[in-house]
C-alpha cells in the first residue's frame, strides 16, 4: 500500500504537467501563428504554410502598411486620450460616490444603492438600442467626448469594488477625524483617499482593460475616419484587405503588444483584481 | 492688511458657521458627491431603460412617424424564425459554457497542488482575456480559414484537406467552432476565479488532511470543492444569460451569417441595420426578464440549498456568501419595484 503512493503520485505528476502544457500550447498557437505571419513577405505569405517560420524576423513592411491602412497611429491616439479622462474622472466619481453610500446615512440611501445594483443587470448591448437615441438628440455622437461620457455613464463595475474597500476600511478613522474638527469633505481626501490605493489601481486595471479593448460603442458613436480608436481602427481590416492576413496579424500583433508589456508588469495585481471584482461577476 | 483679515473674517464668519455645521456639511457632501454619478446613471440608465420598455410598444425607426402597435412586437419576436434559430444557437454557447467551467475547475485545482513554472502556465491560459475581441475574432477568422492554420495542423496530423469540414460555412461545426474561441478567451479568467476562492482555504487543511491519509480526489470532493461552491453556482447561472448575450465572435468571424447569429447579432442587426427599433426593444426586454429569472433562482439557490451548510466553508467564503445574498435580497425587492 505504502509502496504504491508514490508511483501513483508520480503518474498523477506526469499526468498534470501533460494536461498543463497541452493547455498552455492550445492557449498560444492561435496567437504565435499570427506572430509568424506578420513577418512574412507577401511571396512568402502565399507560397509557404502558415506553420512555418517567416525568413526573417526583422521583416516589419507589414506592420507599417497596416499601421498605415488602418490609421492604427490615430486609434491609439484616441485611445490614449479616452483611456486618460475615463479612468481620471472614474477613479474620483466611484469613490466619493462610495464614500457617501457607505459612510452617511441620508434618507433614500438604499434605493440609490439598489439602483446601482440593478443598472449592472441590464444587458449592455441592448441599452445601446436607446442610448443611442439619446446620444443622437445631445448631438454627441462623432465626438470623443461624447463617446467619453457614454463609458463614464456606463461604470458600475468600479463603483462596487470601492463600496467593497470601504466596507474594510474601518469607521474609527472618520470618527476621530471628525473628532478633530475635519470636515466631511476633509476625511475623504486627506484621510480616506489616500488608503484607497489598491482599490483604485484595481478599478483602474480592469477599466483600463475595457476601455482599451471595447469596440462596439466605438463603432456606434464614433463613425468618422478621424475617431477610429484602436478596435475600431483593427475592424477595418474586414473591409479591402479581408484576406491579407500577413497585414491582418500585423495589425492584431500592434494592438496585442501594448496589453501583453502591460499584463507582465501588473500580472499580480491584475489577478488579485479578478478576485476583487468576482464578487459582482 | 492684518485689519482688512480681521474684518474678512468677522463677514465670513455666519458664513462660515453655517459651512462647518454637520447637516448642512452633510447635504453639501451628498449633493456633490453624487451629483455626477447620479446623472449619469439617470441619463445612461434609466431613461434610456424607460424609453424602452416605451418604443418596445412602437413600430418605428429611430427618425419619423412611430405607430403604436401593442404587443406586436413581443409577439413577433417569438415568430421570427431568425430570433428563433439564434436562441438554439445559444444552447451551442451554453454547452460551451459548461465545458469552460468545467475545464477551469479542472486547470485550477491542478494549479492549487504545487507546479514548477505555475506563473508561465497560469499567463498562458489568463492572456486571451486581455486580448479585444476584435483582435480575438481576427485570429480565429485566421485560424479557421480553408487551408490555413487548424487545417494545415490537422493535415500535419495526417488528415487529408478534403476530409476537413469548412469550419466556418458547414452548419455542422460552424457554432462550436465559434464557441471554441470563447471557451479559449474565458476559460483562464474563470480559473483565476476558482483559485483565488481556493486559495482562501486555509493551507493548513490541505497539510492536516494529507497527514491523515486523504489522497488528491478527497483533498478535492472534501476541501477545495466546498469552498468553492458558491462561486461555482453563481458562474453556471451567469452562464445562461451570458450565453444569450454572446455577441463579439459571430459578430467579427461570420459576422452571423450561415446560422451562426446569436441573439445579440441579429438584435443589433434589426436594431442598426434594418432599424426595427420597437423589435429590438421587445427583444432587450425578453433577454432583462430572462436575467432576472436567473438571478431569482440564483437567489433562491443561496437562499435553500445552502442554508446552514456552512460548516465545511471558509470564513470568508461564508461572509462574501451573506454579503451576496443581502445584495440580492436588496436588489430583489428593488427589481420588483421597478418591473
Amino acid at each position: 500500500m505504502k509502496s504504491a503512493k508514490p508511483i501513483g503520485s508520480i503518474i498523477f505528476s506526469i499526468l498534470k504537467y501533460a494536461a498543463l502544457v497541452l493547455a498552455a500550447i492550445v492557449s498560444l498557437v492561435p496567437v504565435s501563428v499570427c506572430v509568424l505571419t506578420a513577418f512574412k513577405t507577401n511571396d512568402e505569405y502565399a507560397s509557404t504554410s502558415v506553420l512555418t517560420l517567416p525568413n526573417s524576423f526583422a521583416y516589419f513592411e507589414n506592420f507599417k502598411v497596416a499601421m498605415e491602412k488602418a490609421n492604427m497611429l490615430r486609434g491609439f491616439l484616441n485611445t490614449g486620450l479616452v483611456l486618460v479622462v475615463v479612468l481620471a474622472v472614474s477613479v474620483f466619481t466611484g469613490a466619493m460616490l462610495a464614500y457617501v453610500l457607505n459612510r452617511i446615512t441620508f434618507p433614500g440611501r438604499g434605493l440609490i444603492e439598489n439602483l446601482f445594483l440593478f443598472a449592472s443587470l441590464l444587458p449592455g448591448i441592448a441599452m445601446q438600442v436607446t442610448i443611442y437615441q439619446i446620444m443622437y438628440q445631445f448631438h454627441l455622437i462623432n465626438h470623443l467626448y461624447g463617446y467619453m461620457i457614454v463609458l463614464m455613464g456606463t461604470d458600475i463595475i468600479s463603483i462596487y469594488i470601492y463600496l467593497q474597500f470601504f466596507e474594510n476600511l474601518p469607521v474609527s478613522l472618520d470618527e476621530s477625524a471628525i473628532m478633530d474638527g475635519c470636515t466631511y469633505f476633509g476625511v475623504f481626501f486627506r484621510i480616506l483617499f489616500p488608503l484607497l490605493k489598491p482599490a483604485i489601481m484595481t478599478s483602474l486595471l480592469l477599466k483600463g482593460v475595457s476601455v482599451y479593448n471595447e469596440y462596439y460603442a466605438s463603432n456606434l458613436y464614433l463613425q468618422t475616419p478621424q475617431l477610429k480608436t484602436i478596435s475600431t481602427a483593427l475592424y477595418t481590416f474586414t473591409g479591402p484587405y479581408g484576406n491579407r492576413y500577413n497585414y491582418i496579424c500585423a495589425g492584431v500583433i500592434i494592438t496585442i503588444v501594448p496589453i501583453l508589456i502591460f499584463f507582465l508588469i501588473f500580472q499580480k495585481q491584475i489577478y488579485s483584481g479578478m478576485t476583487a471584482g468576482a464578487v459582482k461577476g | 492688511m492684518s485689519e482688512s483679515k480681521a474684518k474678512n473674517l468677522e463677514v465670513k464668519t455666519p458664513f462660515r458657521t453655517w459651512i462647518r455645521s454637520r447637516k448642512i456639511q452633510k447635504r453639501l457632501l451628498i449633493f456633490s458627491f453624487m451629483f455626477l454619478p447620479l446623472f449619469l446613471l439617470l441619463v445612461f440608465t434609466y431613461i434610456p431603460f424607460v424609453k424602452m420598455i416605451q418604443f418596445s410598444f412602437y413600430d418605428m425607426k429611430y427618425l419619423g412617424t412611430r405607430t403604436y402597435v401593442g404587443l406586436k412586437n413581443y409577439i413577433e419576436v417569438f415568430q421570427r424564425p431568425e430570433i428563433f434559430g439564434s436562441l438554439l444557437v445559444s444552447l451551442y454557447y451554453m454547452g460551451g459554457a459548461l465545458i469552460q467551467l468545467a475545464l477551469a475547475l479542472f486547470f485550477a485545482t491542478l494549479m492549487v497542488f504545487k507546479v514548477k513554472g505555475e506563473a508561465v502556465f497560469k499567463g498562458a491560459m489568463f492572456f486571451p482575456y486581455l486580448i479585444c475581441g476584435i483582435a480575438v475574432g481576427f485570429i480565429f477568422k485566421f485560424f479557421y480559414a480553408r487551408g490555413y492554420v487548424l487545417d494545415s495542423i490537422l493535415q500535419a496530423f495526417g488528415m487529408r484537406l478534403e476530409d476537413i469540414p469548412m469550419w466556418l460555412q458547414d452548419k455542422s461545426v460552424n457554432n462550436p467552432a465559434l464557441v471554441a474561441t470563447s471557451i479559449w478567451r474565458y476559460t483562464g479568467q474563470n480559473m483565476i476565479l476558482f483559485l483565488g476562492a481556493m486559495m482562501s482555504v486555509d493551507s493548513e487543511l490541505y497539510e492536516a488532511a494529507a497527514l491523515d491519509g486523504a489522497n488528491k480526489w478527497h483533498l478535492f470532493r472534501y476541501i477545495i470543492l466546498p469552498s468553492i461552491k458558491s462561486i461555482i453556482v453563481l458562474n453556471l447561472i451567469l452562464s445562461i444569460s451570458g450565453s444569450l448575450s454572446a455577441f463579439e465572435p459571430p459578430y467579427v468571424i461570420t459576422n452571423g451569417q450561415m446560422g451562426t447569429g446569436t441573439y445579440f447579432v441579429i438584435m443589433n442587426r434589426l436594431a442598426h441595420e434594418n432599424q426595427k427599433v420597437g423589435l429590438a426593444c421587445a427583444m432587450a426586454l425578453i433577454l432583462l426578464a430572462i436575467i432576472i429569472v436567473c438571478t431569482i433562482a440564483q437567489k433562491l439557490f443561496f437562499k435553500y440549498v445552502f442554508d446552514d451548510g456552512t460548516s465545511d466553508e471558509s470564513k470568508a467564503a461564508v461572509r462574501r456568501r451573506k454579503k451576496a445574498e443581502k445584495e440580492q435580497k436588496k436588489l430583489m425587492r428593488n427589481g420588483g419595484v421597478i418591473s
